[in-house]
């Protein structure tokens, strides 16, 4: 077998050495009615590699592919190009096939690429540190809610109904377990700011409060200034909890960071990782430097060795799994060593003049499509600021209008029924996003598919 | 205070330094190579676009008008600088990676390709379910494979990493726990087990107390069965356990719990060891976590991303959380929040936005299809064999604490005794590098005094294993014979020993431009 | 003035009705280097037996007990910025906190300076 290097007479030869009849005689501790004789009943034997790759190129052909046709959904995951020079660059052996860098003398190509990394996540989200990755955006987020109620020690969360409800959703099966209070509220379709309650929050924060998290972009593509709710969360001794699902965003509107938040958490798929249907995505995770002990996940730090030469080293942490043990700050043992990594590539080639013109290329399409299907009969544009996402309110229900749109070739966004089931208020919601990657031809695809089925 | 027995050495002991009569201070092919920061290329890139059309802007005011301060680098810059770092990477593709309990196989380059096939990679998570069957339904044959090779009866996918998958199926017991009307409030842990356990039962709101060895490096049974009660809701053991020997009292172990109404769940990191003759749901196992990075060789990538996807017994399947993949006749359908309530009601929530490790379902899918029934099977009898082979040929040089109580399984573990001159287990991990490996798991299992966990894996050859034997035998008889020079290893890396001290005393996670650094000062 | 240890490796310097708490040099020398301590603000009440400060040291992170139960009056914050003084003078300049006894009797069963020094040696 192509993969098992081991030869009859190699082991043979072994078993002879160790002072062994058989491979099945190591198995003695194994009790005899747990111990298989031979191989498990029901399942296939052994594939050549072009057996395997027709088998799973078949079910990769039925699936309606993105970049195939007129996209445009987005969501919580972003449909960019990526260059061609990342996936080759990660790809490399010695980044793929490599370990967490335990022994920094000999992961040097790690730890760099990780302090770089976290650099670019600091400085992109306006903070002072960031830490190493963590597994997505939406336990990322999870993670900072349990880092605020640990340095408040009080027990309420205040979360804008402009969070991800996946995120919401993951926050609150936590919470039935830890006990923390999570104050949440469906988002409307607002003209003027789509899915911003700023005045909610701002009632809603008290003594009680730990955090107020809000999303920025939120999940309508919304974006408003965070430092009103920043000052009024401090005034009250609380923290501002800043989630950004999609960071191209950043290259052209101000950071969560300058903008007062505390910590800043996020997805950073959109640059570099690509839609994957879902994972493995890159949870991205920055504070001010007065928390930084309090900060979940890996960190790479900064170091001289034995000849004084600058290397770099995972550091601060006893704060994690394997050493505090159940004082740990948290469990996770993983980042997302390669999804950062790519990130890292991406951003290294765009560097912050590229994420700026990518942001504005976003943005100035984003635009030109509302203005063009606000046009469409039985479509208005839920009106408001937005970067490259924004809502449409369809005269009638969207998630059947997305189906209908598939058969004429289009996957034409996100509907709010799809996120929301159950809520009538938003079952006519359409979300949009235009990235880079959408042509005219694809936005007058989507018109004429709208104006067919909305007929 | 409370004493934590890893306290080792970590700031370099001053020593003759290397140096390097170069101009560059490179040496021929070792590079070295700055951060891009230093690269001074703030306006550069290396993406062209196409001009943006005019439009007036719609952001709310909110555009940004300060500098980021990232850089930018052309593509030959880049692809230089991260080729440059690669090559101070340790890497499976370069040689034996010893790391017990990490299961460090070979990983196929078929996996890379079926990944990046653009129905499984360009697909979005929300896409309508009908434009995504192939998708959901390479998710629900990769369960399937998992579900019949543990022998369980359903599986949950989303999980990201394997200590996720630890928190879901503990999370799933509690659920089941208090849907019964008998939340209990403590975990058992066996005092060898990783640190993620007891850490994830402490964030799943259990206290956790520890069930010691016995002299023959396995749970003590008789402490454990005196311990359960009925606030004791769950046991969690990793089997092979973490010294890499069985735990032939499972089955024992997991009636008595289930008899004081409590649940088992098994930290499934050393499958590797049975995978495909022997099922832990015939050991009589609730939930156990896969770590797909490990026994199913999706790549490790420099430290993740992995996939921990838990099977679950009977009892514990109406627990289990969303979203999960079902197949309905010929199609594939996706449980979510929505769809939950007629099937599934009782499920304890969310773990994750979206689904779960596309990526790494489909190169396990492959890795698996690849070795079939037959192969799996191989790969576990070769794995225990190698493990074996390296223990019986190294126990004359380096102690082997359990190497008198039968074979081990696919992990070899050694401790430091016998090693004179004030040397430590930390000292041969470094002469080992200078030979041209990378270290085996140090300090674990706790244990075991300076313990060496030695994992070989089935995808090395027999010359493989010779060498790494002959370079292992050759730095435990230095540190035997209380060989000084040790203490200065490595002298051959891209970097000798690093103060981690100075890196924990004063942080600095993020770079600072020396101008900047000097102002804050 | 009277000077205690635990089995835990605190010690305890009692004048009075207040006492001063650090680690002593035994448990440094385990630890290794130490990098962060974090040492109770005051007006905390501390029980004996509970975690009342926390050390890490670049491998292990230890917590700090309350050798006797009481409020804290002072947290050495000279170890904010210098916790290398826990390994340099664990027993003088490296104390961690100050606090005001509230129940003396429960010195009664700490071990003096000899009885600490045979526990260690039997370690």
């Amino acid at each position: 077998m192509r993969y098992l290097p081991l030869a009859e007479a190699d082991r043979q030869a072994m078993l002879r050495a160790i002072g062994s009849n058989s491979v099945e005689d190591l198995f003695v501790d194994v009790p005899e009615g747990a111990r298989l004789s031979g191989k498990i009943e029901g399942l296939a034997d052994h594939a050549t590699e072009l057996s395997v790759e027709r088998q799973l190129g078949t079910l990769a052909r039925r699936n309606l592919v993105a970049g195939e046709v007129p996209f445009f959904l987005g969501c919580g995951a972003y449909r960019h190009h990526i260059p061609a020079s990342v996936d080759h660059l990660i790809q490399r052996g010695e980044f793929l096939t490599s370990y967490t860098p335990y022994q920094p003398e000999i992961a040097q190509g790690t730890l760099q690429a990780l302090f770089e990394f976290q650099t670019q996540v600091a400085r992109l989200y306006g903070c002072d540190v960031a830490n190493a990755s963590m597994y997505d955006g939406s336990t990322a987020c999870w993670e900072a809610i349990v880092m605020a109620r640990r340095i408040k020690r009080r027990g309420k969360t205040v979360i804008s109904a402009g969070l991800h409800p996946h995120y919401v959703g993951v926050a609150q099966t936590m919470a039935r377990f830890t006990g923390d209070v999570l104050d949440v509220a469906l988002p409307e379709l607002t003209d003027g700011a789509p899915g911003d309650d700023a005045d909610r929050l701002l009632a809603a924060i008290d003594g009680e409060t730990s955090a107020v998290v809000v999303q920025y972009p939120n999940i309508l593509g919304h974006v408003r200034d965070l430092s009103e709710i920043a000052e009024r969360a401090h005034a009250a001794g609380a923290l501002l909890i800043a989630v950004v699902t999609e960071p191209v965003a950043l290259g052209l509107i101000r950071s969560p960071g300058e903008m007062g938040a505390d910590i800043v958490v996020g997805e950073g798929q959109a640059i570099g990782v690509g839609l994957n249907f879902g994972g493995p995505y890159v949870g991205l995770f920055a504070c001010k430097e007065k928390f930084v002990r309090q900060m979940p996940g890996r960190l790479c730090g900064e170091t001289v060795d034995a000849d004084g030469k600058r290397g770099f080293v995972l550091t601060l942490s006893t704060r994690e799994q394997h050493i505090r043990r159940e004082k740990a700050t948290s469990n996770i043992c993983t980042n997302s060593g390669l999804c950062a990594l790519a990130f890292s590539v991406h951003m290294t080639l765009l560097g912050e003049k590229g994420l700026r013109q990518l942001a504005e290329l976003n943005h100035a399409k984003a635009v030109a499509a509302a203005e063009r299907l606000s046009k469409v009969p039985g479509v208005e544009l839920v009106s408001g600021p937005f970067l490259n996402e924004f809502t449409l309110r369809l005269r009638k229900e969207a998630r059947p209008v997305v189906r209908a749109m598939v058969d004429r070739g289009v996957l034409g966004g996100v509907s709010l029924g799809r996120l929301y089931p159950g809520a009538e208020a938003l079952r006519n919601g359409l979300v949009v996003a235009v990235t880079e990657t959408v042509t005219n031809e694809d936005v007058e695809a989507l018109a004429g598919a709208l104006e067919e089925t909305l007929a | 205070m409370s004493m934590n027995r890893e306290g080792r050495p970590t700031r370099p002991e001053a020593g003759e330094g290397t140096k390097t009569d170069t101009f560059t201070g490179n040496r021929a092919l070792m590079l070295e190579e700055p951060l891009i920061f230093e690269l001074k290329e703030e306006e550069g890139t290396g993406v062209d676009f196409a001009d943006a059309p005019q439009v007036e802007s719609r952001l709310g005011g909110l555009e940004r008008n300060r500098s980021i301060g990232i850089p930018g680098l052309s593509e030959p810059q880049t692809v230089r600088h991260y080729t440059r770092l690669s090559r101070q990477n340790y890497a499976i593709d370069l040689g034996l990676f010893p790391l017990g309990s990490c299961t460090m196989k070979h990983n196929p380059r078929l996996n890379e390709k079926v990944a990046r096939m653009p129905g499984f990679a360009d697909i979005h998570p929300l896409q309508p379910t009908d434009t995504v069957q192939g998708a959901l339904g390479l998710i629900h044959m990769l369960g399937e494979w998992l579900i019949r090779l543990t022998g369980m009866h359903s599986v949950a996918m989303s999980p990201k990493a394997g200590a996720h998958g630890e928190l879901c199926g503990l999370l799933a017991i509690r659920a089941a726990l208090e849907a019964r009307g008998d939340a209990r409030e403590v975990i058992l842990v066996p005092e060898s087990a990783h640190g993620t356990n007891p850490a994830t039962a402490a964030f799943a709101g259990y206290r956790v107390e520890s069930i010691p060895a016995n002299e023959r490096g396995r749970v003590d049974t008789e402490a454990l069965k005196e311990r359960l009660g009925p606030d004791v809701a769950a046991v969690m053991i990793t089997n092979p356990n973490t010294c890499g020997l069985f735990e032939p009292d499972m089955i024992e172990i997991s009636e008595a719990v289930h008899a004081a109404g409590g649940l088992v769940y098994c930290d499934g990191a050393n499958f590797n060891a049975i995978v495909g003759r022997v099922r832990p749901g015939d050991l009589g196992i609730d939930a156990m976590h896969i770590n797909l990075h490990k026994t199913f060789s999706t790549p490790h990538g420099g430290g993740g991303p992995g996939s921990g996807p838990v099977v679950f017994s009977e009892a514990l399947t109406p627990f289990a959380p969303l979203p999960f993949v079902e197949q309905q006749g010929e199609h594939f359908a996706l449980i979510e929040e929505e769809t939950a309530g007629e099937h599934h009601g009782q499920g304890f929530g969310r773990m994750t936005a979206f689904h779960g490790q596309m990526g790494m379902f489909t190169r396990a899918m492959a890795y698996i299809l690849s070795h079939g029934a037959d192969g799996l099977r191989q790969v576990s009898g070769d794995a225990v064999l190698n493990a074996n082979y390296i223990l019986r040929q190294l126990e004359d040089v380096l102690d082997a604490p359990f190497g008198d109580s039968g074979p081990c399984m696919h992990e070899a573990l050694f401790s430091d005794c016998g090693f004179q001159g004030g040397l430590s287990t930390l000292d041969l991990a470094k002469g080992l590098i200078d030979e041209g490996y990378h270290p085996m798991t140090m300090y674990f299992p706790l244990v075991v005094h300076g313990a060496m966990l030695v994992e070989p894996t089935e995808t090395e050859s027999k010359e493989a294993l010779d060498q790494f034997i002959g370079a292992l035998r050759s730095v435990a008889e230095r540190a035997k014979a209380g060989d000084q020079t040790l203490k200065a290893a490595p002298v051959h890396a891209p970097r000798r020993r690093l103060d981690e001290t100075l890196a924990a005393r004063k942080p600095v996670l993020v770079y600072k431009e020396p101008e900047r650094a000097q102002a804050a000062e | 003035m009277s000077l205690y240890f635990t089995k835990e490796h605190e010690w305890i310097r009692v004048e009075g009705d207040t006492a001063i708490v650090g680690i002593t040099d035994f448990a440094q020398a385990q630890l290794g280097d130490v990098v962060f301590v974090e040492v109770p603000e005051a007006g905390r009440q501390v029980t004996k037996g509970a975690e009342a400060a926390v050390v890490e040291s670049v491998k292990a992170a230890s917590d700090v007990y309350a050798p006797v139960s009481g409020e804290v009056v002072e947290g050495n914050q000279a170890l904010v910025d210098a916790p290398d003084l826990v390994n340099t003078d664990a027993e003088g300049e490296g104390w961690f906190f100050r606090l005001r006894l509230s129940n003396a009797s429960e010195l009664d069963g700490l071990m003096d300076a000899d009885a600490y020094r045979a526990f260690c040696d039997s370690q």
